[in-house]
């Protein structure tokens, strides 16, 4: 039953991900990477990382993608499909990147990158599994990020202060205001 | 498990980086670059079931970070649409020799 989930999350996250690149509107790309991020979703549950699964499905296939949205509309983008491909060497460019990049990963991770991983991997997973009965779904990521991650997190709501202060300055118009 | 779901990873990332490449479009650009971000996610997220909780705090890091990327970011694209019109990246070669 896992597997057959996983099969289906996996095709659906693939299309998905190939409709973004070839897709004729950003919009269409962007309702290609909604399916792509939700299918990744799944992927989570099946691995146990319920809380990850809903905070991307609530962050990013809701929050950020609906981010993408806005902007795109609010430009009227998606008219020149024609325009926004390359072609000729920059396609060579690109095919030899992608198979150099595709070669690469395949051979990192296809090899028997799990076997002394998955040896005493069943410990971890059990692990996980009875921290996870005993602090529930989110207190078990919340506990390691409140005590040993504490100043990373901390670092990461000052980088979100920033990077609002940043979006609003440079998304002002230019002229209104002192800036 | 593990081995399809890097192995989907690695797709991901791939075809992500292909559409960095093939689009001018700066928007799709940027949906490109979410996606090998969250290629990346689906590793830890693979890995952390064999390791340790540590791979999905890593995950969550990277989501923040990319939030963040992605407000940034989208406002540098308003604010070149603003003086340019468009948002073709080979339009936007000042910073080109």
């Amino acid at each position: 039953m896992t597997d057959i989930l996983f099969i289906l999350f996996a095709v659906v996250a693939v299309g998905g991900a190939v409709g973004v690149v070839i897709g004729r509107s950003p919009v269409a790309s962007l309702l290609f990477m909604v399916a792509t991020l939700a299918s990744v979703a799944g992927i989570y549950v099946l691995f146990e990382a319920h809380f990850l699964a809903a905070i991307q499905v609530l962050v990013y296939a809701g929050a950020i993608m609906v981010l993408f949205l806005f902007v795109i509309m609010l430009l009227n983008l998606g008219h020149d499909y024609r325009a926004d491909l390359r072609y000729g060497s920059w396609s060579l460019l690109s095919l030899v990147v992608v198979g150099l990049t595709a070669g690469v990963l395949m051979q990192g991770f296809s090899g028997d990158v799990g076997a002394d991983l998955l040896e005493d991997g069943a410990a971890a997973a059990a692990a996980i599994d009875a921290a996870v009965i005993e602090k529930g779904a989110v207190g078990v990521i919340a506990d390691p990020l409140f005590t040993d991650y504490v100043v990373a997190f901390e670092l990461m709501g000052l980088l979100l202060l920033v990077a609002i202060v940043a979006a609003v300055v440079l998304a002002k118009p230019r002229g209104s205001g002192e800036g | 498990m593990l081995t399809p779901a890097l192995l989907l990873s690695a797709a991901l990332f791939v075809i992500g980086t292909l559409g960095v490449i093939v689009r001018r479009n700066a928007i799709i650009i940027f949906l490109c670059i979410e996606l090998q971000l969250n290629a990346v996610n689906l590793a830890f997220v693979a890995l952390s079931r064999y390791t340790g909780i540590e791979g999905q705090l890593y995950v969550f890091f990277v989501m923040t970070v990319a939030a963040a990327e992605a407000a940034v970011g989208l406002a540098i694209i308003i604010s070149i649409f603003r003086h340019y019109e468009t948002v073709n990246v080979d339009k936007f070669n000042v910073l080109k020799w």
